[in-house]
This record gives structure tokens, sequence and C-alpha cells, in this order.
């Protein structure tokens, strides 16, 4: 592999930290080495980094820093969230809802939840992956105590219309809480506007470290820490801080509000360029979420006839880094519940690619990419049981007409 | 991605016998149930041997693999003796398949039998 070019589209799933974000984190791992919660000298420098962190990440969604909670992952806060608001049991109700289309995070607590006698309502999607707020107000009943919809999508990059959602739940003293990983760094965000009472975010996502991730708290909130012990985050979050993971997460947040339309405008030109590239040079190249509320750097596409891993396989032998939601490329063997959601039938989300821009990525690189995914697209569909068929059906339309 | 054998990723780069055979002598289709993936093998039968053999494959990077495979094992046997492949033969002769690729192995040799019985069928008819 000689001189082979290497081109990632798979930066959702990692992406190179800010190097400025790692600069600011080194210091916290030797020389400000401290516990925050000391009561001597040593704990000083790491607990104001901390509040500072906390301050930038409130800046980032238009929050206040008192109502801000680091954790290790979006799943752990996503868990604080649903369980911890059903176990402090403020409202009275059974009933909980989310979009069909939410991170396993939120999913397979709530069929835990669902397991344990509690009623959980999905709402549908639109073909585009987005929520009526309609199909809310009528899931809502007396006995709701939560509803949980994302900020955007991190696989069809579908944005949602959260605070036409938030004031359906508002309205009927509904708390509400956004799960915003995919979206913080990349679109505006602020709770305010947003209408929401609780946010869920994660520092990779916005080129900060893995392990570092925040959640909103709205004033009046109650939760139930989920994991016990001192009185860190307020109580509702204990174990010894992760002061680099917490610094880096707030330095990538002060990085991601200065520069985030810079950012996305740049992610976004690429993108648009490279969708119109490959759906002019590969036929039956189907874009699945939305054609304009969507996350800057995402792009997914269904290559008709062939299958996700296949395709996966050959580009990275072209050295290009993609993911899918087809069954094949998943441990579970099932497809991408999102694409079923947005009424994708099987053998489409079979062939789908989740391309997700990041640093690295440049306009130079579209014609080699559009090169090699017509190729083996080609490739691979002439080896397609589904594409000899509908190159039978087409004859026979052709020779009827 | 999971780890394949060099033997799958040689199938799977320059899979062999590629096609659909134009007056095949049987032809035999089956689904994947677990994962929802295709494969179609198609023969031509001279003197009781598989004379060639031909298929098309939609699914993953094991199953493209194992249908190659399988065509490459077929070709120039008895069907009786086409018929005693295995899918774990298949499995073993690509130098073994990841835990949660079995499955995809079972696309092969069932292709390829139901073609030998779509083939026997029409004969008997044909000789009845
Ligand atoms: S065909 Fe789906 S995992 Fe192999």
């Amino acid at each position: 592999m000689i001189n082979m070019k290497e081109i990632n589209l798979d930066y959702a799933a990692a992406a190179p930290l800010d190097k400025r974000v790692v600069e600011k984190m080194i210091p916290f791992f030797t020389e400000h080495y401290g516990n925050p919660s000391s009561g001597h000298t040593l704990g000083e420098k790491p607990k104001e980094a901390i509040e500072d962190a906390r301050e930038a990440v409130a800046n980032l969604i238009g929050a206040e820093a008192k109502n801000i909670i680091f954790t290790a992952s979006v799943s752990e806060a996503n868990n604080l969230v649903i369980k911890g608001l059903v176990k402090a049991g403020k409202k009275k109700g059974n009933h909980l809802i989310a979009s069909s289309i939410e991170h396993f995070s939120v999913l397979n607590q709530l069929k835990t939840l669902e397991k344990e006698g509690y009623r959980i309502t999905l709402l549908p999607v639109d073909e585009y992956g987005m929520v009526n707020p309609k199909d809310l107000e009528a899931a809502i009943d007396d006995q709701t105590v939560l509803v949980s919809i994302q900020t955007a999508n991190s696989e069809i990059g579908t944005i949602q219309p959260i605070a036409e959602l938030s004031a359906v739940a508002r309205e009927r003293d509904i708390p509400f809480h956004t799960d915003a990983a995919a979206a913080a760094g990349w679109i505006e965000l602020d709770v305010e506007k947003m209408g929401v009472d609780l946010l869920t975010l994660a520092g990779d996502q916005f080129y900060g470290p893995k392990g570092s991730a925040a959640l909103y708290v709205k004033r009046g909130i109650r939760l139930m820490p989920q994991v016990e012990g001192g009185i860190q985050e307020r109580g509702l979050r204990a174990g010894t801080e992760n002061v680099p993971a917490i610094v880096g997460l707030g330095e990538a947040a002060k990085i991601a509000t200065e520069t985030m339309s810079q950012r996305a405008g740049k992610l976004t030109a690429i993108r648009d360029q490279l969708k119109e590239s490959l759906l002019k040079a590969v036929p039956n190249l189907h874009l699945n979420g939305h054609p304009e509320q969507r996350l800057p750097h995402n792009l997914n596409l269904s290559v008709e006839f062939v299958e996700g891993e296949a395709l996966l396989m050959r580009l990275q032998m072209a050295g290009i880094y993609v993911s899918s939601g087809s069954s094949c490329t998943s441990q579970a063997l099932k497809s991408s519940h999102v694409l079923s959601a947005i009424g994708r039938p099987p053998e489409l989300a079979q062939g789908s690619l989740q391309l997700t821009l990041g640093p690295g990525s440049s306009a130079e690189d579209i014609p080699y990419i559009t090169e090699q995914l017509a190729e083996i697209a080609a490739l691979l569909r002439n080896m397609s049981p589904l594409y000899h068929q509908h190159l039978k059906e087409e004859k026979t339309n052709a020779s009827v007409q | 991605m999971p780890q394949y054998s060099d033997k799958v990723m040689d199938h799977f780069t320059k899979p062999r016998n590629i096609g659909e055979i134009e007056k095949p002598d049987g032809v035999g289709e089956v689904g994947n149930p677990v994962c929802g993936d295709m494969m179609k093998f198609s023969i031509k039968v001279k003197d009781n041997r598989i004379e060639d053999v031909k298929y098309l494959t939609f699914g993953c990077g094991a199953a493209i693999a194992v249908s190659s495979m399988v065509s490459e094992m077929a070709k120039g046997k008895t069907l009786e003796e086409a018929k005693k492949i295995t899918n774990k033969q298949v499995a073993e002769e690509l130098g073994g398949l990841p835990g949660n690729k079995m499955h995809c192995s079972n696309l092969g040799a069932d292709a390829l039998h139901k073609a030998i019985d779509d083939y026997m069928a029409k004969e008997k008819v044909s000789a009845g």
C-alpha cells in the first residue's frame, strides 16, 4: 500500500482532536494533577479549570454554567436524564415519549423501562426523518413524564424542529430532553430558544476528547443520580472528575462557539459538491435524510442493488473510509432502525453509506471519491441479482413502450 | 469490519464465475433470513457433471467469497458429488469465517443444491 490515498469519510465515528484542545489538556495530566475536591492548593488550579470549562460549554448552548453537569459520555448523560428523571418521580406518571430514530442510549433504556411496566410511545418520522409536532401532541397524555427527541440524527443528519416540539410539551408541563450529541458544535444551539429542559452533548463530536460529555439541566428539574457516591457535579454524578477530559471539552466548546459558522460553512460546501458529484456519476443513488434541514458535515446515500459491507470493503481498498447502515455491517445483524423508520425498504437500507466530513476533508478529493464509488458500484452491481432483475425489467418496459 | 482470512479476501476481490448462464439447466435462488441478502446460482449439466456454474450475489464480503468458492468447488463435479458440498466445507475451504459471518456460508451450498434439484426435477419431467 504505497502512496495510497487515505480519505476519511467517517469522521462522526472519530475525529482527531483540535491541536489547541490537546495543548490545553496536557498540563492537567502532570503539572496540575490535583484533585478538584482537595482542600489544599493542589486542587485549586484543576477546580478553576473545570469551572472555566463549564462556562465554555454553557456558552456553546446559551445556558448558565451552574446548570451544566459533566459526564463521561452522552450515553451516560442520557441515562442520567431518563432513568434519573423517572426515579426522581417528581411528576407522577408511567408514560414516556421519544422519537423512533433516537440513539440506542435512549431507545434501550426505554425498552428496559417498558419491561418494568412503563408505557413507551415512539413517534414516527416522515420520509426525511422529521418528527411532526402534531404526532407529539396526540401522543401526550396525563401520565406522560418525559419527552426525549434528538436535535439532529447522527446517521441521516436530519435536524428536528425542536422549538416547535418542545412548545407542545411545555404546554402540558412535561419536561423535554434533547440529545444534541450529533448537533452540538455544528449548528447553533440555545437552550432558551429551543425551549428544552435537558440537553446532552459530547466533546468528541466537535474535535474534543472521547470520554467527555455534558448535560444541561434546567432549574427545577429533578434527577436521581445514577452514579452515587461523592458530591461532585452537584451530587448528580459521583466520582473524581476527569479533569483533562473536561478541560478538553471546554476548549473544544470555546473553539466551536467562535468558529462554528466558518467550520460548518466550509464542510457544507464540500458536502454539497460531493453530493452533486456522486448523484451525477452513480445512477440509482438515493439521498437519505432531509435535503436541507441537515447537519453540515453529514451525507447519507443508498446505492441501490448492492450491499453496504461489500461497498465498505471495496472503498477501504481504495483508501476511503465510510460506514453503512447495512445489517451485514452490524454486530447484531440488524439494519439501521433509522433507515427503516424513514421507510427505506431493506434492500436500500442494505446499500446505505454514511459519509461524514471533518478537518481533513477537501473538495480536491471529490473527483477521486466519485470515480471510485462509480467504479465499485458498477462492479458490485454486475454481480447483483437485484441489478440484473432491474435490467430485465427495464428492457421489458422499453419494449412495451 | 470483520477480520477475514486471506482466502476470503482473495475471493472477494477477485470473485470467480460471476454471472448468469444463458440457457441454464438448473437455477437455484436463496435469500438469507438473517440479514436479507440473496444468491442465485445457475448451472449447465453435461453427462451428469456440472459443466459450468455461475452466480449472482447481493450480500456482504463473506457472502460474495462464499459464492465464488462454491462455484469453484462445484465446477466439474458430478451432481452427486456437488450435492455433498456442505456449508461447513465451504467455510473451511475459505480458511474459516468470523463467527457472526457463519450464516453467510449457508447461502452458497443451499443455492447450488437448489439449482441441482431444479435440474433433476426438470429431467424427471422430460424423462417421464
Ligand atoms: S450476507 Fe449479510 S452478513 Fe453476510
